[in-house]
């Protein structure tokens, strides 16, 4: 019996080890994993250097349909709330970059757009689902997930921007 | 060399039973770990499998009119999903 036992505890670690490969999922409280993703133009922008102002983080991509939804209302919380201290960043996972340019031309972005073909970051995120969002505060702290985009979510996140931003 | 020296020395030696509880529990784990492995595509990874040539039913319109023809031609309905349950109904 002893060898049965050896061998349960071999399955067990090899069990363990492959758990520890899955990531937790980023929550509210939780520090915001620290990203440095380039744009468009080559230039690169990392999260730690937005410190001091409120980050919205979407996770998009070209092939997502509530993606092209939520595009026009982040244009509209950027055009709004930019100058009271929203920073809003579009991290792209498309895995070809010429999907996510046609998608940019058909839907353009007033917010800032960097690229992670890589999936580096989604990861890190453990995102759950396509688009996530993630409401960053100005210490570097998650504050608030969506996962996906429905009308009935923006009014309740409009509302959480507002809360977090100055008073004007 | 007669032959049961010769059947005597190929034999396989014989295996002592919690060796081979043993190992056929560690071939288990295994084999059970590779299957671990094999991850399903991660939410930011599926987009391949957006693609209208990777839907089970790519065209919805023209399912539905192959189907209409299928169940006159065929005189039956049903078993393509919730279309209607045999009953003739619909």
């Amino acid at each position: 019996m002893t060898g049965l036992r050896g061998g349960a505890r071999v399955a067990l670690l090899v069990a363990a080890i492959l758990q520890a490969g899955a990531a937790l999922s980023v929550g509210a409280g939780d520090a915001a994993p620290a990203f440095v993703l380039p744009t468009a133009s080559g230039e690169t922008i990392a999260l730690e250097k937005l410190r001091g102002r409120l980050v919205y983080v979407d996770f998009w991509a070209s092939w997502c349909g509530p993606c092209r939804r939520s595009f026009p209302w982040m244009n509209e919380m950027q055009q709004k709330y930019g100058a009271r201290g929203l920073t809003i960043v579009g991290i792209n996972v498309d895995k070809r970059r010429p999907d996510a340019e046609r998608f940019l031309r058909q839907t353009p972005a007033i917010f800032s757009i960097v690229f992670d073909a890589d999936g580096k970051t989604p990861e890190a995120y453990a995102v759950k689902g396509m688009p996530s969002s993630y409401l960053i505060d100005t210490a570097g702290n998650v504050v608030a997930v969506e996962s996906g985009f429905r009308d009935e979510q923006k009014a309740g996140l409009e509302e959480r921007i507002r809360a977090l931003l100055p008073p004007q | 060399m007669n032959r049961a020296a010769v059947i005597a020395a190929t034999t396989v030696p014989e295996i002592p039973m919690r060796y081979a509880l043993r190992s056929l529990v560690l071939f288990m784990a295994l084999v059970a770990a590779g299957c671990a492995t094999m991850e399903p595509p991660k939410p930011w990874e599926r987009g391949d499998l957006t693609k209208a040539s990777m839907q089970i039913d790519p065209d919805k319109l023209e399912t539905k009119i192959q189907q209409h023809v299928y169940t006159s031609k065929e005189a039956a309905t049903g078993g393509y999903g919730v279309g209607g349950g045999g009953c003739g109904c619909n």
